[in-house]
């Protein structure tokens, strides 16, 4: 009823809150003295005391990377060797049973790389040990190994001449804890005055009203909710998600969950700018981001209301919830999709063929709008690059970005990280749609089939998690080739940009004169905003033209599968 | 080496901290602020657990107002929906099939515009909710089954009007019935 108003509501919470948390965060990431130093910093403290950390000491790229990669490693061992043994731990109500090792694997690949990608169903395959001690805290610090990402990159954007990229223990530190941890328990808190679960009873038999039972699962849910929407993780502790009522009870526990989504994504833009001395970089990413959100938004909501001549219905609430109507839905998955969140309040896969489309070209476009927690500006960064390249071969001057020449290397890396998301979309799709493993798992024939592996392939390489979840894809098959492309999704752009940051570090800082080519005005937004669409459709616009872009189409002519 | 000792070293503290500390420190903030909601907001009837408010259960008796389809069945173990793409040979099916049996079942003139919610099966499959004109129409059928009175047919109509949740805050979300909570209401009717 009140549909716009509460886009307008949405997006000026957003937009308000974003300088409020990203200037939190730079006094955190700096070092500053901030709200939080005080009753925390004993914690902080405490942590490099007990793991031997020496908080002043900084590495080069190499030595970041190393410990990153290590830390995650480890992360992703506990996770699959927890899964593996949930029969034999405590706190497994439902007498659930060891899980196999190919969704293991998939399971620990996916909460590492914050994809959060879910080929199991929570419910009735994970115990409350694994959601909380496995999956919660991946959640945390996958989240956090984002940041830190982003961190390392920022300081070789704004230091000069050194090899020295801070510390990935207190970069990885200081997010958890002042950052992500606080906000969470406030949030989770918040979450069950509205209805969302929290305890740790065995699952409920209900006698309903028409005399049969229901058995109704039960668990610390508000915590997991709290970081997933948060940390752009997306994992539900149920199949449905956010759509579960004991996930998202409420239009309000709605609205907030929205904007948890997109809250530190947002705020680090504004970081960002402050990092790197100059809030216009900052709000410059900001706007582009905005643009292409309200461009997508403005598509799916056409998508969604437009008249349907297949059931003669222009109120499509298939795999929609009464309490979350239309609109709410697709602020969301849109939302969702640009944010490599990925969770989800309505189902994709019955999304109008547009709305699911505008859901693809988020995350093929490499999860930039605000994208995952530090990986959405970094991610950004790759596409700032290619078009100061650009820009500089066109005008015939050496391209610059912050006063730090570009040169072959820092372009490699970043075209590096750009063909590793379009490698895992394009020639996984392609494999699984000419083989009998790939396609023994569509829910949906036609064109919309071919859209389901296409979008689970862009879900796990742009590490947003989400799913047209038609596909069952808790085969040998997807377990394996998803787990991998989530792997080269995240470490394949992670580390060329990390040695983007080692090399950027090395350089002078040229101060500006009047041939510098600007990188904070509307031109500038203009010529990326371009570029990202450019380099995005030309590389996947053949791919959704057998998929969405037909389906509609069809659709239109009331052509059924 | 020295890298090795501080990433297990941190990996426990954090795993300690995240998923132990925290979750044990919601819990124990949940149950004493919000015992209820933190519980499922379950409703007892005689110490027996009749359901949830948040839970759609299956209601598809002639006494009772019937509840949003599900492609679940209403079984939450595990929860999800149909994930039929709106080109789907099948969704069309049952859409036409679901329109038929709700015209019948509720006697109602069969040009008529059946709300989307009756139609469409929900994301979660638990949707506790309909539109507020999915239960209205369904008023007459529940009033003659129950062998309903003028007077009481007029209670009923003002029982569901009186369980339509408007829009949270005034504009968040939309209108709707608790479906569970109506017919619990129902049942003590008269």
């Amino acid at each position: 009823m009140y549909d716009f108003l509460q886009i307008i509501i949405f997006l000026g919470l957003l937009i308000s809150l974003t300088p409020v948390l990203g200037n939190f965060m730079y006094k955190v990431f700096s070092g500053e003295k901030h709200l939080l130093s005080t009753p925390l910093g004993w914690l902080e403290r405490l942590t490099y005391k007990l793991v031997g950390v020496d908080a002043s000491e900084e590495t080069n790229w190499k030595s970041y990377a190393f410990g990153l990669l290590l830390f995650n490693l480890i992360g992703f061992l506990f996770v699959f060797l927890l899964q593996l043994t949930q029969a034999q731990l405590p706190l497994n109500p439902a007498n659930l049973p060891n899980v196999s090792w190919h969704s293991a694997f998939n399971t620990a690949v996916s909460f590492m790389t914050n994809t959060n990608w879910q080929g199991y169903a929570g419910e009735t395959t994970l115990s409350y040990l694994v959601q909380m001690l496995a999956l919660t805290v991946q959640n945390f610090v996958s989240a956090a190994t984002g940041i830190a990402v982003l961190l390392a990159l920022t300081k070789g954007l704004s230091r000069k001449t050194t090899d020295k990229l801070g510390n990935f223990w207190v970069d990885l530190t200081r997010s958890t804890l002042y950052v992500l941890l606080p906000l969470s328990i406030v949030f989770a808190v918040f979450l069950v005055g509205q209805g969302v679960i929290q305890n740790f009873d065995t699952y409920q038999t209900t006698h309903t009203l028409q005399g049969t039972t229901q058995v109704i699962p039960m668990g610390p849910v508000a915590s997991q909710e709290a970081i997933k929407q948060l940390g752009t993780n997306g994992g539900g502790f149920f199949n449905a998600n956010s759509a579960h009522p004991f996930e998202n009870p409420t239009p309000l526990s709605n609205l907030l969950e929205m904007l948890a989504i997109l809250l530190i994504p947002a705020g680090l833009t504004f970081t960002y700018g402050k990092m790197v001395g100059s809030k216009k970089q900052g709000w410059t990413i900001f706007i582009v981001m905005m643009i292409l959100l309200l461009g997508g938004l403005a598509i799916s909501l056409y998508g969604e209301y437009s008249a349907n001549p297949i059931f003669g219905h222009s109120a499509l609430m298939e795999g929609k919830e009464t309490r979350f109507g239309i609109t709410n839905s697709v602020l969301w998955s849109t939302s969702t999709s640009a944010a490599s969140n990925g969770s989800v309040n309505a189902m994709h896969d019955s999304l109008s063929p547009l709305a699911g489309m505008v859901a693809m070209i988020n995350i093929m476009l490499g999860e930039i709008i605000f994208g995952g927690v530090g990986a959405g500006i970094y991610g950004m960064i790759v596409f700032i690059i290619l078009t100061v390249f650009i820009a500089g071969l066109m005008v015939g001057r050496s391209p610059e970005y912050l006063g730090k020449k570009v040169e072959a290397f820092e372009v490699t890396m970043a075209i590096i990280a750009n063909l590793a998301t379009s490698f895992v979309i394009l020639l996984f799709t392609a494999w699984a749609s000419v083989t009998t493993l790939g396609l023994s798992s569509l829910n949906n024939a036609g064109p919309h089939g071919f859209s389901e592996i296409l979008y689970a392939f862009s879900s796990a390489a742009g590490n947003n998690g989400s799913a047209f979840a038609g596909l069952n894809a808790n085969t040998v098959f997807y377990n394996v080739l998803l787990g991998i492309g989530m792997l080269i999704g995240r470490f394949g752009v992670i580390i060329p940009m990390l040695a983007i940051a080692g090399s950027m570090a090395k350089k002078k800082i040229t101060p500006p004169s009047t041939g510098t080519f600007q990188t904070d005005n509307w031109l500038f937004v203009m010529l990326l905003i371009g570029v990202i669409i450019i380099v995005g459709g030309l590389t996947y616009f053949p791919a959704l033209s057998f998929g969405p872009i037909v389906e509609h189409l069809l659709m239109n002519n009331g052509i059924t599968f | 080496m020295k890298t090795f000792g501080i990433a297990i070293k941190i990996f426990l503290v954090f795993t300690i901290l995240t998923g132990v500390i925290y979750p044990l420190l919601v819990t124990g903030i949940a149950q004493v602020v919000f015992p209820h909601q933190a519980n499922g907001s379950l409703i007892l009837k005689d110490d027996k657990i009749i359901g949830s408010e948040l839970i759609g259960q299956q209601s598809d008796s002639t006494i009772y107002f019937t509840s949003r389809p599900s492609a679940i069945g209403n079984n939450p173990l595990p929860s999800g929906g149909s994930n039929y793409g709106l080109t789907s040979v099948k969704l069309k099916a049952q859409v036409a099939e679901r329109k038929a049996k709700f015209i019948a079942f509720n006697q109602l003139d069969k040009n008529l515009e059946v709300p989307a919610d009756m139609l469409f099966a929900s994301a979660s499959g638990l949707d506790p909710h309909i539109s507020p004109e999915a239960a209205k129409l369904q008023i007459n059928r529940v009033a003659s089954v129950r062998h309903f009175t003028n007077i009481e047919k007029e209670k009923l109509k003002a029982l569901v009007d009186k369980t339509i949740e408007t829009p949270q805050l005034t504009c968040l979300g939309e209108s709707r019935v608790n479906v569970l909570l109506l017919n619990i209401a129902l049942d003590k009717l008269k």
